[in-house]
């Protein structure tokens, strides 16, 4: 192509910038109509109608803060927000230490290796409500464990969490776990395999014990993947609903009731599209007010790091 | 120039398709939640009705009830509407006819003199405004208490004839190894046995005033307090297994003898039946109390439709599903009793005849909590029903005082 000596040298640059870069953005156009659309859009719409007082269909009578002040009078909601808390402390930490023994302990060079992870990645594969039926099963007084070890003749035994109201959301963490533990596994051993084996031999020459070694010299070196593990865990609990509809549906009464199920309940079954997009935004903002300081963080280490 | 032959080729077909498009059997699409085996029977009925009438009858049947609902609604409101479609008879169709999307049916109520025919309750569950807007077709009676004959003889007792007597008698069963009251422990369920309680218990006239704007009354009531009272002694009657149970599970156990009794609706007859027993015989079926018959049900709502097709499906379906041997045929294989007090039951179980025989009287009926109130002020009561019977501290008093609360946030 020839240039245009009509045109002026800013004018050429740009026309060879789009030239270049257009066919790109163009192609991206798709994608971030997509995105702005779907996502943003959506986003939008669902906060706009928390505050109108939408019944079955969305309307626009629009009620101020009505709808919040309502959901944080709800018991259903605000006990599903402590809920959350302590199942999602729970879950990141257990899961996160579980995870890394299991790696920890495949490292070693033990026999069946292959067999091992399989074993510990499996319960990964199945979906939360599996899980969640197997572990309802499991747990159900009537049915299983308490009923075994009754049966084997210890009739004071007693094991009833799943159906006891102060207990039933450790029920929850302890299925989680069982889940989200294999996945952590990988993570961390495809860590612990990037490790230089040098600094083993280095280490096992100034005679560090190996727990040590681990936790001091392994642990900061594999910290990219426990933060990416701890990520993806952090989302697991933010949309936790299929595992307590399978195991608990929120049960006895609304003692494991979480966010996600409320609002699904409120969406679906009442009718009650105003509190349950109140209960969603309310979601969005929590989800945002964690991440932030993260973000911020990532983005000024960035920063440091160049400077 | 080869072009016009077969232009003129494609005009000829467009005139025939148009032609046959005109001259087309009644179509209508259903959409439908009765996907288990005895309630596909039972639509099999309507379907086969219809298609005897000429028409074409496309099953758009969903797993449930939540699922089929809002992919109807969506389609009613992106509009593509379904011929037919159905809901639970109550409120929960409110909304589609404040916005205009479903067609009157005044005049087949006229031509079919529903009011005449049809429970009271039935009546004012199919009407906005004084018009009629949904077709109802059936009656489930929710209060059912269903018992296992046999364990009741070998333990030595009679069949309750009110609340106070199922309190009574569960240390005899106790002592037998029997769980007196099978439950499943999930909200609706609660809510079905806390009705059940409210209904004989504390009266239809309190139970009725408790789903009114009249409820500030009702809950300030001594009965009622005796109503929450009686509810939460039944939780010692049930075992450790309950929660989240679901109602088949706990209908097995009544069937396998494990536990006497259940409090379920009238479709838990289907599991009875699958097991090969018999109404009287095996199992029996009572209202402790027998003076009111707590009615549920489904209804189908015709959408506005453009096509002649469907617009001529619905104008027959108006008619047919509510005729005589269309209901006793599609009742006896739902579980239900038919919705018009004036047909011959001697067809039915002796359950269903018991339920047709009380629901003749208009002092024995009343509507089910989902005709009363909102879907939302349902699922609010619920939440305060279920943590009230799941937490062993909880008195009375606080549960009445959630109860108040839980209205007044959702009106």
């Amino acid at each position: 192509m020839t240039t245009n000596p009509s045109l002026s040298p800013r004018h050429a640059k740009f026309m060879s910038k789009l030239r270049s870069q257009g066919p790109a953005a163009l192609a991206l156009i798709p994608a971030a109509v997509i995105a702005i659309v779907a996502y943003v859009g959506a986003l939008a719409w669902t906060v706009c109608l928390s505050f109108t007082s939408s019944k079955l269909l969305p309307s626009y009578n629009f009620v101020g803060w009505a709808q919040y002040n309502r959901l944080f009078n709800t018991e259903a909601f605000t006990s599903a927000g402590w809920h959350i808390l302590l199942f999602g402390a729970l879950f990141i930490a257990g899961t996160l230490v579980l995870g890394f023994l299991l790696a920890v302990f495949i490292d070693q060079n033990v026999r069946f290796e292959s067999a091992f992870r399989t074993i510990f990645l499996y319960p990964y594969a199945m979906s939360f409500v599996v899980t969640g039926l197997v572990w309802q099963w499991f747990l159900n007084p009537e049915l299983g464990l308490q009923k075994i070890v009754r049966d084997l003749g210890f009739s004071n035994f007693t094991f009833d969490w799943l159906v006891n109201s102060n207990m039933v959301i450790y029920t929850l963490v302890i299925a989680g776990i069982w889940q989200a533990s294999g996945l952590v596994m990988a993570l961390m051993l495809a860590g612990l395999r990037g490790v230089d084996s040098e600094l083993w031999k280095a280490a096992r020459i100034d005679a560090i014990p190996t727990w040590r070694v681990y936790v001091s010299i392994i642990l900061p070196i594999i910290s990219p993947m426990v933060v990416t593990a701890a990520v993806l865990l952090a989302i697991a609990v933010a949309k936790l609903y299929d595992l307590v509809v399978a195991m608990t549906l929120g049960g006895p009464g609304i003692s494991s009731q979480v966010p996600a199920k409320f609002v699904m309940d409120n969406l679906l079954e009442r009718a009650n599209v105003g509190l349950a997009t109140a209960a969603a935004s309310v979601m969005l903002v929590t989800v945002i007010a964690i991440m932030t300081p993260f973000i911020y963080l990532q983005h000024f280490r960035k920063k440091g790091a160049r400077g | 120039m080869r072009s016009i032959p077969s232009l003129a080729a494609l005009l000829v077909c467009a005139a025939l398709a148009s032609g046959t498009a005109s001259a087309d059997p009644m179509r209508a699409e259903v959409i439908h939640w009765w996907t288990s085996g005895g309630e596909s029977a039972a639509v099999k009925v309507f379907a086969d009705a219809f298609t005897k009438a000429g028409g074409q009858w496309v099953d758009s049947a969903i797993a449930g009830g939540d699922q089929a609902r809002s992919a109807g609604v969506n389609r009613i409101v992106g509009g593509n509407p379904p011929t037919m479609m159905q809901f639970n008879t109550g409120k929960q169709l409110d909304d589609l006819v404040t916005n205009n999307y479903l067609e009157n049916l005044d005049a087949a109520a006229a031509e079919g003199k529903w009011a005449d025919v049809l429970p009271n309750a039935i009546v004012e569950a199919s009407m906005r405004d004084g018009h009629f807007y949904a077709l109802p077709v059936n009656i489930h009676g929710q209060g059912w208490l269903w018992y296992n004959t046999k364990v009741f003889a070998d333990a030595g007792v009679q069949p309750p004839k009110s609340w106070s007597d199922v309190l009574a008698l569960a240390p005899k069963l106790r002592a037998k190894g029997i769980v007196p009251l099978a439950h499943g422990g999930q909200a609706w369920q609660d809510q079905i046995l806390f009705d059940a309680v409210t209904a004989e218990e504390g009266g239809r006239d309190l139970y009725i005033k408790l789903y009114s704007s009249d409820w500030q009354a009702a809950i300030a009531d001594p009965k009622f307090k005796h109503v929450a009272e009686t509810f939460k002694a039944l939780r010692g009657l049930m075992d450790d297994g309950m929660p989240g149970r679901n109602w088949n599970d706990a209908t097995a156990m009544v069937i396998t003898g494990k536990a006497a009794m259940q409090v379920m609706g009238d479709w838990a007859k289907g599991e009875f039946i699958a097991a090969g027993q018999a109404p009287g015989k095996d199992y029996g079926c009572i209202i402790p109390g027998d003076s009111v018959y707590l009615m549920g049900g489904d209804v189908f709502v015709f959408p506005k439709v453009k096509d002649g097709a469907g617009k001529a499906a619905q104008k027959e379906l108006e008619s047919l599903m509510l005729s005589p041997p269309v209901q006793v045929a599609f009742n006896t294989k739902k579980g239900s009793i038919p919705v018009r007090t004036d047909i011959d039951v001697s067809t039915m179980d002796a359950c269903a005849q018991k339920g047709a025989a009380m629901l003749k009287d208009p002092a024995k009926q009343a509507a089910s909590t989902a005709f009363l109130i909102s879907a939302d002020e349902n699922g609010a009561l619920q939440d305060v029903e279920t943590q009230y019977l799941n937490t062993p501290g909880e008195t009375a008093d606080e549960f009445i005082q959630k109860f108040g609360a839980a209205i007044k946030a959702s009106n």
